[in-house]
């Protein structure tokens, strides 16, 4: 990519002011929420799974390359091959030369966050393999040159009435009503040919089991099991992450996942494959591991929980500031809570900085995260990463002419001295008596706080702080 | 040059710097205190999976033993589906008695199958509390594709397959994945999406109809 | 039982009426109410944007201030969530960055006994009625770190019930952040603001008098947009409230 991106409130401002993408954002996430609440209040043991589902992602992460070798030994033990890759060039080639190798020039594909994050499609373009996508979202923003804005619901910034005309413009279907069903017929129909002519499949995992080899794609609408059963090779992309250690380890990641991402008891269709099987399926099987930045997050203790990750993106439908914003406003892959976090730790902390505070820190998305990230406690963590890289890389004098470090360090000053604090305390409602007016402050000027006082009044000081009224009501208490 | 399988490795191992040498990965205990069994007699399992798969707008039926072949006989008529695809294995006597012709799947290519109007097929288990069938090319139920591509998909659940939550069908399930590697699938439901302003439509690329007997569940109730 | 009250930065420069209903209410209720002159600040505003290590001599301080007493009560629930649930966090990057471990065994001793108001009087007192009357149509906003970390629970609630003359109503969507978040108001001002009129709309088809709720910070942002559009609905700290009294009500 070219440039720095920008920053969250810069692009926070733009989709703010886009008032349909807000309603859309605003029903969707609200619509996937109480879902959510739904099935997941139906189960007496949430807590439990819960609890289980962290203690598994710790103990794997704690162990993470014993478990990656154990599955390669169960992939390979099962007809299929492994692939190391060190990061998105290493990943995209891989991919891109196996395709060749067959001499495919087209590819079914089976949505993936983690293609989008090495960009595979524009990889495999650049080798003149063209990457067909298979869900009804991505194909509707592929067709769109967009990106998405959800992991689950890609298009949910798109309504009806947008995606018919995306479709009637790139799809070859001369009438077309704005019906989710007829707009879901249309996209059947010119995606069947694919899934049966397509040499190659491309499917992301959402999980591997370490024990036996077995991968998984958990979806809904079939193209996962088209993309995986139907073309003769198979090529699946995992970060290493995502490895569990045994096949039992899925009756809690597959109670967990579906309830908390689109609010069902179970997603549709689950597919787990081991390797190869004769007669049923590809009978070349491939499984690319990516490391990509997370052994950089594995490294940071407090951040390592990040990997837990299983994609469900529950956390961004209960996020404020997500269902309000939208995903692009992220300027991420992967938006929302999870990508305030995992974004600045796989790119690096000065290409995101604006991303940890994308939150008012309030919690939903902790105490609704199935394997535990505590979200906040990372979001603080890595602003502190974010201060201190810019606490050394301006040192000395420049430090303190950034207006947030010098004000933050005249505070602490002022915090660490009664005497100081008191003085401070005469001196702010001395200094405010110009602006007051007897009265609230409708107007700050520019600054910092200007942007406090465009919706809001500005409470004037008190005449009298809480510690004077006690020392004076002590007194008097001690003569009477 | 040092491959990418040995940086990996040897990233991962600095990464993890601060987890003692001499924990292995089977020291680090992690509690199940889930629920593992669902305490429920096998009329109220089967029951409640019939009710959940319902939820999913799959048409359910309980069938006695003895009728079956007229039951899927009647529910592909009134499909309108004359040619079924089916596994080999499929029990003569959950073959439709008449009016529908079944295609054995002998090596049908993906093309022939998909001009087929529908699948029967068999199950290895059923999960009661989130109305899920879980296939794994197991008796009666054949490879992946026959299930997938054919837009009908009736499927025979024996009342005695029916469990009650994942932790159940996973046991069942873990045998054939270990020593075998059987590819599994879990069903629930027909194919969906509700990627049009979060309306859920059945049917995108999976089959768009699902239709669920449960044979020998419940003496008191047959097909309608 | 030695009761201190942690005022807190805030409370004691802008909002001294918060700080006397509590003592108020408190010496109503038979306990008595120490304020140990010496606090300051418990860094909360630090520690959140990043100036992790800056919040460091402001914890130190804060456990030497409020060493010794039972338990220690505040008027707001992000600061007391502050220091029982991150001091422990401010303990270890003292070890981290500077080698003392003598913080984190003081924030062990002193972070427990903090309460947030409500916490302490139906969990630490056993109280529910506190005597109060406020004939007022009222709504509460439970308030992010009450809610989340500290997890107080329906504690306001039972508090609020039990106040004579008070007409408690529901607030919509009420466990949706304000969009106040500290520093996040100021530097994601646009999304805070869209937070807040979602806030606004749900408080104002309650047609309350007042929304109260147990953080002065919050009210504060929701006051201020009340205030600016002259809706003439008040906000009112949780503690204002109980410590009112039919007294006051003829005054
Ligand atoms: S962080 Fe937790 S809630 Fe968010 S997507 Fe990942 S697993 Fe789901």
């Amino acid at each position: 990519m070219s440039g720095p991106s920008p920053s969250f409130p810069e692009s926070a401002r733009v989709a703010l002011a886009n008032t349909q993408l807000r309603r859309n954002m605003g029903y969707a996430t609200q619509t996937i929420r109480a879902k959510r609440a739904l099935v997941v209040d139906e189960l007496p043991d949430w807590e439990e799974l819960r609890e289980t589902g962290r203690a598994i992602k710790e103990s794997v992460l704690r162990h993470l390359d014993e478990h990656l070798e154990a599955l390669e030994q169960s992939v390979t033990r099962a007809g299929g091959q492994v692939h190391w890759a060190r990061d998105a060039d290493e990943a995209n080639r891989i991919i891109a030369g196996i395709v060749s190798g067959h001499g495919a020039t087209e590819i079914a594909k089976v949505k993936s966050i983690t293609s989008d994050e090495i960009k595979l499609n524009e990889a495999l373009a650049a080798r003149g393999i063209e990457a067909i996508e298979t869900d009804l979202a991505e194909l509707i923003i592929q067709l769109d040159g967009d990106e998405s804005s959800h992991f689950l619901v890609p298009a949910i910034h798109r309504n009806r009435a947008e995606i018919r005309e995306i479709f009637l413009e790139h799809l070859d279907v001369d009438e077309l009503s704005d019906d989710p069903r007829e707009l879901a017929e249309a996209a059947r129909l010119h995606l069947r040919e694919k899934f049966l002519s397509a040499r190659v499949g491309v499917s992301g995992a959402n999980f591997a089991i370490a024990e036996t080899g077995s991968v998984l794609v958990v979806e809904s609408e079939g193209n996962g099991r088209m993309c995986t059963t139907l073309p003769p090779v198979l090529i699946s992309l995992m970060g290493i992450e995502k490895v569990l250690p045994t096949f039992q380890d899925l009756e809690v990641f597959l109670q967990l996942l579906p309830r908390s991402s689109t609010g069902e008891r179970m997603n549709p269709y689950t597919s787990v494959w081991t390797g190869t099987s004769e007669g049923d399926g590809p009978q070349e099987f491939h499984l690319v591991l990516l490391d990509n930045g997370r052994t950089a997050v594995l490294r940071d203790e407090i951040g390592r929980q990040t990997l837990n990750c299983i994609r469900c993106s529950a956390c961004l439908n209960v996020c404020p500031v997500y269902s309000r914003t939208g995903g692009h406003a992220y300027n991420s892959v992967y938006p929302g809570p999870i990508g305030a976090i995992l974004t600045p730790q796989l790119v690096g902390i000065h290409a995101a900085e604006s991303l940890p505070y994308a939150s008012t820190l309030c919690g939903a998305c902790y105490e609704v995260c199935p394997v535990k990230i505590n979200i906040p406690e990372v979001l603080v963590h890595l602003r502190g990463k974010v201060v201190r890289h810019k606490q050394a890389e301006h040192s000395g004098w420049r430090a303190r002419l950034d207006p947030e470090a010098a004000a933050m360090a005249a505070m602490a000053r002022v915090f660490s001295s009664r005497a100081r604090y008191e003085r401070a305390q005469r001196l702010a409602r001395l200094g405010q008596a110009p602006l007051a007016r007897r009265g609230p402050i409708s107007h700050l000027p520019g600054g910092l706080m200007s942007g406090w006082t465009a919706m809001r009044d500005l409470k004037a000081l008190p005449q009298r702080t809480f510690r004077e009224w006690w020392v004076e009501r002590d007194g008097s208490r001690a003569d009477a | 040059m040092s491959s990418a399988r040995e940086e990996i490795l040897g990233r991962i191992h600095a990464a993890t710097r601060d987890v003692p040498e001499s924990e292995k990965a089977d020291d680090v205990a992690v509690t199940r205190s889930y629920r593992q069994r669902h305490e429920a007699s096998r009329d109220e399992l089967v029951e409640l999976f019939a009710e959940r798969v319902a939820d999913y707008r799959a048409t359910v039926h309980h069938v006695r033993r003895a009728s079956v072949a007229d039951v899927v006989a009647e529910v592909c008529e009134a499909r309108g589906a004359t040619r079924m695809v089916a596994p080999a294995d499929l029990p003569t006597e959950w073959r439709p008695s008449d009016g529908v012709e079944v295609i054995a799947d002998e090596n049908l290519s993906h093309e022939q199958l998909d001009g087929i109007d529908g699948v029967i097929t068999g199950c290895a288990v059923g999960i009661a509390e989130t109305g899920t069938i879980v296939l794994d090319g197991g008796p009666r139920q054949g490879r992946r594709a026959i299930s997938l591509l054919p837009d009908y998909h009736l499927c025979l659940v024996e009342a005695d397959q029916v469990v009650g939550g994942m932790p159940e069908a996973v046991s069942v399930l873990v045998d054939g994945v270990r020593s075998a590697g059987r590819p599994v699938t879990f069903i629930s439901g027909p194919s969906a999406t509700s990627d049009i302003e979060l309306d859920r439509v059945e049917g995108v690329h999976g089959p768009r109809t699902l239709e669920v007997l449960i044979v020998g569940a419940d003496p008191r109730t047959t097909a309608s | 039982m030695r009761v201190a009250l942690f005022i807190t930065c805030f409370n004691d420069t802008l909002f001294p009426d918060t700080g006397r209903a509590v003592v108020r209410l408190l010496e109503r209720l038979g306990h008595e109410v120490e304020f140990p002159l010496d606090q300051t600040c418990c860094g909360q505003m630090h520690f959140n944007t990043g100036y992790q290590v800056e919040a460091i001599p402001l914890a130190r301080r804060f456990v030497r201030t409020f060493a010794g007493y039972d338990a220690i009560v505040s008027p707001s629930g992000s600061c007391a969530a502050m220091v029982r649930d991150y001091y422990g966090r401010l303990g270890e990057i003292a070890v981290e960055e500077q080698g003392d471990t003598a913080l984190a065994e003081q924030v062990a001793q002193v972070a427990p006994r903090v309460f947030e108001l409500s916490e302490l009087l139906v969990g630490q007192l056993g109280v529910e009625d506190v005597g109060a009357y406020y004939p007022h149509r009222v709504t509460y906003h439970p308030t992010c770190h009450s809610l989340r970390l500290l997890k107080v629970g329906e504690a306001p609630l039972k508090l609020l019930r039990a106040v004579r003359g008070i007409d408690l109503v529901e607030l919509p969507e009420a466990e949706e952040c304000c969009g106040f978040g500290g520093t996040f108001a100021i530097k994601n001002a646009d999304t805070s603001m869209a937070m807040l009129s979602d806030k606004l709309r749900h408080v104002l088809d309650t047609r309350a008098e007042v929304c109260t709720a147990g953080d002065n910070s919050c009210l504060m942002h929701i006051g201020g947009a009340l205030s600016r559009q002259r809706s003439g609905v008040r906000t009112v700290h949780l503690a204002e409230i109980l410590a009112a009294t039919e007294d006051d009500a003829r005054v």
